[in-house]
């Protein structure tokens, strides 16, 4: 694949000197943080602002409401995060005429959208990784600690989902010159898929089938069915990032 | 797909044919017809002027040859490959200059340098060298490590140069490259386009046409998408430019000044005379005749001359007798030529 390696060079550079990677890794930071966090104190939060007034009955939160809190928030904010990296990487560069300057190279257009996709996945595999290590930290001060090999692995399964929104994201990017309906369609999927997942039959074939196993493997529970999701999540990752090599093959710059 | 449009078994470098080659370029947008069934030949080694008015075709060529754009019917060779979209054979070979070329506002510009390198497949120490000598000679050094977003449109025309020179292409493709250059910078450019001579085959689209007269050995002339003339620029010169002469009337003679004009329009061996900011441009069909009777209507309408010369043929007069002035009805709002409109046919 041509100037795939000086190309992801470059991104991992663009990545890391536009501050998209310190202040991504620093929100996911906080995410991870602020969810175990959350999940201890919510019950004597509540009482304090409910005061007299209500009798609110709540569990007794535990190392698994933490780990539920932490895949909701990086659920929501890591896919919408996922979409704001991946909205301008072809459209902002075929807008600018920059995407001309690295295209009248020898670079192939499949390692164009590549390395695109690579750094941005880089960015989000460190920034879940950091806010996964904070939440971890906190679960294991305020709870217990869970399984590390099992937390590491529901990591990779909650980054994995949000590689798919980035990559639907990266299409629409392609498709048009406007970062802003790339995002329109980052988004689009984001909602039909959430709708779909309730579905059985396909359900955990989807990015949100991930939830699941992830949320097995992450408090050690056992025969945890992990291959197939991730199998059709990469599949669409695939899928996905072939439309849009073979759309962008064919467009003018 | 190898996109090769030599023999199979030969390299472009073996054989002789030319450097690029189109026939029948067409390209439509919608109704406008951009470039119409362009059949164009450039030689190897040769710096070649791509000339024509706003909306000639120049951009659209450049960009179908270096395969930003694609040709609605036609086809074309650079190098010996076929042009297309995605082919990176073709583009080892070329290098590009945008007519506004845009960079990465976070980078260094030895940063973007090393990256063009890199993706022309230099191997480190070519790339230090390279790199170091094309700052050098597009006089970036002192600005080398600094941020692109803070360079002036000189300075970002120039590093525009320096990456489309840095892997010494075999045919280089600048499309208006003295647009945002300063006299110092343009004159600059102008001799390492000149000093490429013979190294490499350049393809220069420009409209200031004392700029290709200085170092073009070759020209085309286009308008509305269609080729009008090409060849080596002295033919022509002297086939298609009239024979000029020029008078400076001493000051203070205005009167006498529009009589002699008038007279020299009447006159059987003139084809077109203009008089503005002082000078009388005559240009004549007959320069035996001419050659006295100029000088003889303005003794007889008592005008005083400070100067007559046979001005020497310009590429200005080829351009304007071969394209002529654009038309009003031909003007868009801001004065560039509008693009013709076709149906289909």
């Amino acid at each position: 694949m041509t100037g795939l390696a000086a190309l992801l060079r470059k991104e991992l550079l663009e990545q890391w000197r536009t501050t998209r990677l310190p202040v991504v890794a620093t929100v996911f930071l906080l995410v991870g943080l602020s969810s175990p966090l959350l999940a201890r104190f919510t019950p004597e939060i509540l009482k304090a602002v409910g005061g007299d007034q209500f009798q609110i009955i709540l569990p007794t939160p535990t190392a698994a409401d933490a780990y539920d809190q932490l895949a909701k928030n990086l659920g929501q904010f890591g896919a919408l995060i996922a979409v704001l990296l991946a909205m301008g990487a072809v459209a902002t560069e075929k807008e600018r005429g920059t995407a001309a300057l690295i295209l009248t190279k020898p670079v192939s257009r499949a390692a164009f959208l590549l390395a695109k996709l690579v750094a941005i996945a880089t960015t989000l595999g460190i920034s879940t990784a950091i806010a996964a290590a904070g939440a971890w930290f906190y679960t294991f001060v305020l709870f217990e600690p869970l399984p590390i090999a099992g937390f590491a692995a529901a990591t990779i399964l909650q980054w994995l989902a949000l590689v798919v929104y980035a990559t639907i994201t990266l299409l629409g990017s392609t498709l048009t010159r406007s970062a802003l309906a790339a995002a329109g369609l980052g988004v689009a999927a984001f909602i039909v898929l959430g709708i779909l997942s309730i579905v059985p039959a396909i359900g955990r074939y989807l990015p949100t089938g991930l939830g699941a196993p992830a949320r097995g493997l992450a408090l050690g529970q056992a025969g945890v069915d992990v291959i197939g999701p991730t199998i059709a999540s990469v599949a669409l990752v695939v899928g996905v990032v072939t439309v849009a090599w073979l759309a962008f093959r064919r467009q003018e710059l | 797909m190898t996109g090769s449009a030599s023999a199979p078994g030969t390299t472009w470098e073996t054989t002789s044919e030319p450097a690029i080659e189109t026939r029948g370029l067409t390209k439509r947008f919608g109704a406008i017809l951009a470039l119409d069934r362009l059949d164009l030949v450039v030689p190897r080694g040769s710096i070649f002027g791509l000339l024509g008015p706003n909306g000639a075709g120049k951009t659209t060529t450049i960009r179908i040859l270096t395969g930003l754009a694609r040709p609605t019917a036609g086809i074309a060779s650079v190098a010996g490959v076929e042009v297309s979209l995605d082919e990176p054979n073709l583009r080892r070979r070329i290098g590009y200059l945008d007519q506004d070329p845009r960079f990465y506002g976070w980078m260094k510009g030895r940063e973007l340098l090393e990256l063009v390198g890199r993706l022309h497949g230099l191997s480190a120490s070519e790339l230090r060298s390279r790199v170091a000598e094309m700052l050098a000679r597009t006089g970036l050094s002192a600005a080398a490590e600094r941020r692109i977003g803070g360079y002036s449109g000189g300075m970002r025309q120039r590093l525009g140069i320096a990456q489309a020179l840095l892997h010494a292409p075999q045919i280089l493709f600048l499309d208006e490259p003295v647009s945002s250059l300063d006299p110092e910078g343009r004159r600059d450019l102008l001799e390492l386009v000149a000093s490429l001579r013979g190294e490499a085959t350049v393809v220069f689209s420009t409209h200031l046409l004392s700029d290709v007269e200085r170092i073009c050995d070759r020209i085309a002339i286009l308008d509305r998408g269609r080729r009008v003339t090409d060849g080596p620029l002295g033919e022509l010169l002297a086939a298609h430019a009239r024979p000029i002469f020029r008078l400076l009337p001493a000051p203070g003679q205005d009167d006498l000044v529009a009589i002699l004009v008038d007279r020299l329009r009447a006159a059987p061996w003139t084809t077109d005379v203009t008089a503005a900011i002082g000078i009388i441009r005559v240009t004549v069909s007959d320069p035996k005749a001419a050659a006295s009777g100029v000088l003889s209507l303005a003794v007889a309408t008592g005008v005083i001359l400070d100067l007559f010369e046979r001005a020497r043929p310009t590429l200005e007069d080829v351009f304007l007798e071969l394209v002529g002035p654009a038309a009003p009805d031909d003007l868009d709002g801001r004065g560039f030529d509008r693009p013709r409109e076709v149906s289909d046919r």
